[in-house]
């Protein structure tokens, strides 16, 4: 029989009926579900559903924190063949009226007072919406609401109904197949309506079980559920893969206690996006710098050690008997106790995905022994298209394309994908389909990328992007922006960074410092400055990202692809780059276009190869007052390096 | 333990206090009276006698004049722990939290007076001990639930946010289920936002667990949203009682308060 998402979890229940599926830490004690417990609350919560009057392809949203109730009811809706259609829990109300009435939802199951305030403010204007129930009751006794009610009413009701109906649960899952559809998930579209993505049970698993088997993950892992359960990637990990393998899924206590709920658990498949393995970092680093001068100097020794040999052992490679003793006595001291401290001793497999992760970042987790790994995908490849082998894992690439994924990269540098784990369509809304898939199932991601030479993907930027040098020794070379830029910004001392080249000879680039970081570089220094724009035209601080440039040059020369992306010319803006005055969008992504018209006199100097240019920018003070700033801005050539071809 | 929200009979009810402290009156001829299930205020400007007022509620202070009856029971004056044990608890302006011990630790402090065991037994921590522990440690956690301060179950009090010692300070006083509950300046030197919170947290407690509130508070704002009866003190002296839409209009208390700065 095809797996369906209920079949999974009544075989699980059959199978291993004791064991743990959930677990949540209620009243400070962590409280466990198991598969025969949660298969009984599953089967209660969809009669009462279908008492309710829920039916056949009916949607239902979902909306709350991770919660082993609110994964019950998503998939109670599956057992009735319904589609559960979980909701960001942090959106604001009017972000909820698109998706309820595109697709039409009758039904919501939102965890507390929050968000069912949210669903009355938003039921005027989403007339299908008859029914809610909420999961905790705080707050909410004196709510006189029509249509809703407790969660608790609704399992009480269901448990009644199927007291007469033996063998209901089994017979109504068996009639749900894999063709049908699973769950629509609607991704945040910065400009438009967000798109409501649609994948079937078959699309899930698939791509669940493949990315499962690659990693070799069992019933035996244990896995912290702590972000939004509308991210599909939050979806797969305590969801359709939890369903494949059937580990257990725990739900932290808050969204303030993760970091301890992180330390009690010890999770053995760990995913963060780059700015958690970057707040993690930042506290270590904090705290180091409060502790004893012995320690501090074990610490830097043995990191020291982790950085040259530690990344070496991960991958397998030969590490000589000396560093070994070494590093093994660091492991000793410095790595277990500090893996243990972030909560992460535990862990075999840790992704990181979203956005590009710094080398120094990712080395740091590597090098102390955390099996930090890539992946590459999306909400309409049912997130793994590449992934890193355990030995392979690399800063810069996302890893191979996975069983049954096949790539194909278009002489625009565009990546298009085909696999089993595809998007079914956009709800209701054929022409955004028809742009995304081509008439032979492939997939168009967007994203611009090429393969290296050990076949890793390696992403560089948005396809729209993506331009060609014109002119110049160069002529015709891939330029894409935000590779260059992203590059720029690893470094602390760099804040933003936007590069020109498209259809021109060269390519220049304006940076913008980090306050904090340059500023306390510079008092390190006794180096004295009045603010902002003084300090960013320091001829000490432009050597500091000339410096920086000159490393992503030669760090662009290796790449066969990229060489000719490299910066020729930079300056140092004297503003900081801000979304007030509409130089970054409200995500902090620079806005190239905007920058290149408002700073036009700097890209016309940058090209015409003036060594310094004045100019006057309005901003925008937080108060609403507006002014003016104006500085001689210097402009700086730098070193290109010869592309270093690799050997056939 | 969920009441509906009536306003009942009279549990509270002061007659006549005077208090003073050598030549110096610091209460004067007080009266007034505390219903089931509300939120009372007292309110006034400094000096104006409302702390004092509140330690002669729970037996701090021994006012020279007036009875205070509580649930049909006169009393001269009060005695601490017998107020305690009628289900009466309070906060404290200036926080007398353990600032070593942890938050879990000074919330299981409030439970001490439902302990049976002896200190002996507690000491050994065995058998009905044990139980009791993990009987009372169910009440604690609750609490912790209910005031969102899970995080910081462990950490040592003296490292918190002043906003959040508040915050502890009332959960003890919440660990002795207490039916009516004096809350001493529980928003002074908070922000905006802790200041929300606490009220949110008041009016939620009143509201699921129908205690009687009694607070003192300098933030006007807070005081007319919340509470349901004010007492304004001056002076020693009561110059207004009743609602807040009230007092808020009447001519001593915008003189002696509102109008006037101190």
């Amino acid at each position: 029989m095809q797996a369906t998402f209920p079949r999974l979890m009544l075989d699980h229940a059959r199978r291993r009926p004791e064991a743990p599926a959930l677990r949540e830490k209620h009243l400070g004690i962590w409280q466990t579900t198991s598969w025969r417990a949660l298969a009984t609350l599953v089967g209660e919560i969809a009669a009462g559903l279908a008492e309710a009057g829920m039916r056949r392809d009916d949607h239902l949203i979902v909306v709350g924190e991770n919660r082993p109730r609110l994964y019950a009811a998503m998939l109670a809706a599956q057992v009735l063949g319904a589609v559960p259609i979980p909701l960001y829990q942090d959106a604001v109300a009017d972000e909820f009226v698109f998706p309820i009435t595109n697709a039409e939802v009758g039904f919501a199951i939102v965890e507390d007072q929050e968000q069912v305030d949210k669903m009355i403010e938003v039921r005027g204007r989403c007339t299908h919406l008859g029914r809610v129930w909420y999961d905790d009751p705080r707050g909410l006794r004196h709510y006189a609401e029509p249509g809703l009610a407790p969660l608790d009413a609704l399992v009480e009701s269901g448990r009644a109904w199927l007291a007469s109906r033996p063998g209901w649960l089994e017979d109504a899952v068996a009639e749900v197949g894999a063709d049908d559809v699973a769950a629509i998930f609607f991704t945040s579209g910065t400009t438009g309506n967000p798109k409501g993505v649609v994948h079937t049970h078959r699309s899930l698993i698939a791509s669940a079980r493949a990315a499962a088997d690659f990693d070799r993950l069992t019933d035996a892992e244990e896995v912290l559920a702590y972000l939004p359960p509308a991210w599909i990637g939050q979806n797969t990990f305590s969801y359709a893969q939890w369903l494949a393998c059937g580990y257990v899924v725990n739900c932290p206590e808050s969204a303030s206690t993760v970091n301890i709920d992180l330390n009690d658990i010890g999770p053995t498949y760990y995913f963060a996006p780059p700015r958690v393995f970057e707040g993690l970092l930042t506290t270590v680093t904090i705290r180091m710098e409060d502790a004893s001068a012995p320690k501090k100097w074990l610490f830097r020794h043995f990191m020291a050690v982790a950085r040259r040999v530690g990344p070496a052992l991960l991958d397998g490679r030969r590490v000589g008997l000396a560093d070994r003793l070494h590093h093994a006595l660091g492991q000793l001291l410095i790595y277990g106790p500090l893996r243990n401290t972030l909560g992460l001793s535990r862990v075999r497999v840790a992704y990181t995905a979203g956005e590009a992760i710094g080398p120094d970042l990712f080395t740091f987790y590597r090098s102390i022994g955390i099996n930090l790994k890539q992946l590459y995908g999306s909400t309409e490849t049912a997130v793994f298209v590449c992934v890193q082998p355990d030995d392979e894992a690399r800063a810069d690439t996302v890893g191979l394309p996975l069983k049954g994924v096949e790539l194909r990269i278009d002489d625009r540098g565009e990546i298009f994908v085909k696999s089993h784990g595809l998007l079914r369509e956009y709800y209701r809304n054929p022409e955004a389909t028809a742009e995304v898939l081509t008439a032979d199932g492939w997939f168009r991601t967007g994203d611009a990328g090429f393969l290296d030479a050990g076949g890793h993907l390696k992403i560089i930027d948005r396809a729209k992007d993506v331009g060609r040098l014109a002119g110049g020794p160069d002529d015709g070379a891939m330029f894409a922006p935000k590779y260059v830029e992203n590059k720029l910004k690893f470094f602390p001392y760099v804040k933003e960074a936007v590069a020109y080249g498209d259809r021109r000879a060269s390519v220049c680039a304006m940076v913008n410092i980090d306050f904090e970081a340059v500023g306390n570089w510079a008092e390190k220094r006794n180096l004295a400055y009045a603010g902002y724009a003084d300090l960013a035209q320091k001829p000490e601080v432009i050597e500091l990202v000339r410096d920086c440039v000159e490393k992503v040059n030669a760090d662009l020369a290796r790449d066969d692809k990229l060489a000719g992306s490299q910066i020729s010319r930079f300056l140092v803006l004297h503003k900081e780059l801000d979304a007030d005055d509409g130089e970054l969008t409200r995500t902090r992504k620079v806005r190239r276009g905007f920058i290149a018209e408002r700073y036009q006199v700097l890209v016309d100097a940058l090209y015409a190869g003036l060594d310094h240019q004045y100019v006057e920018t309005p901003v925008k003070f937080e108060d609403g007052r507006s002014g003016m700033v104006a500085a001689d801005l210097k402009i700086v050539d730098t070193k290109i390096f010869p592309a270093l071809r690799k050997a056939a | 333990m969920a009441t509906d929200r009536k306003i009942g009979d009279v549990v509270l009810d002061v007659r006549n206090i005077s208090l003073s402290f050598g030549g110096v009156k610091a209460l004067s001829d007080i009266s007034f009276d505390v219903r089931e299930h509300e939120i009372r205020a007292i309110i006034g400007p400094n000096g104006a006698g409302k702390s004092s007022m509140l330690n002669c509620i729970n037996g701090v202070y021994m006012p020279q004049e007036g009875a205070i009856s509580f649930r049909g029971r006169t009393f001269m004056h009060m005695n601490s722990r017998q107020v305690a044990e009628m289900g009466l608890a309070r906060t404290f302006q200036n926080l007398a939290l353990f600032k070593g011990m942890s938050v879990l630790d000074n919330i299981m402090t409030g439970r001490n007076l439902k302990m049976k065991c002896n200190l002996f037994q507690q000491a050994i921590r065995w058998g009905a001990a044990e139980r009791e522990e993990c009987a009372q440690r169910e009440q604690v956690e609750r609490i912790i639930d209910f005031l969102e301060i899970q995080p910081y179950r462990k950490t040592p009090v003296g490292r918190l946010s002043y906003g959040l010692q508040k915050r502890v300070d009332l959960g003890r006083a919440l660990a002795m289920e207490p039916s009516l509950l004096l809350l001493d300046e529980p928003m002074a030197g908070m922000n905006v936002e802790e200041k929300q919170d606490m009220s949110r947290f008041i009016l939620d407690l009143n509201d699921e667990f129908g205690t009687t509130i009694v607070l003192i508070e300098h933030d006007m704002g807070v005081v007319m949203d919340i509470s349901d009866r004010v007492v304004v003190l001056d002076y020693g002296r009561k110059i207004g009682d009743g609602a807040p839409d009230e007092v808020r209009l009447d001519p001593d208390v915008i003189s002696a308060y509102l109008g006037t700065t101190h």
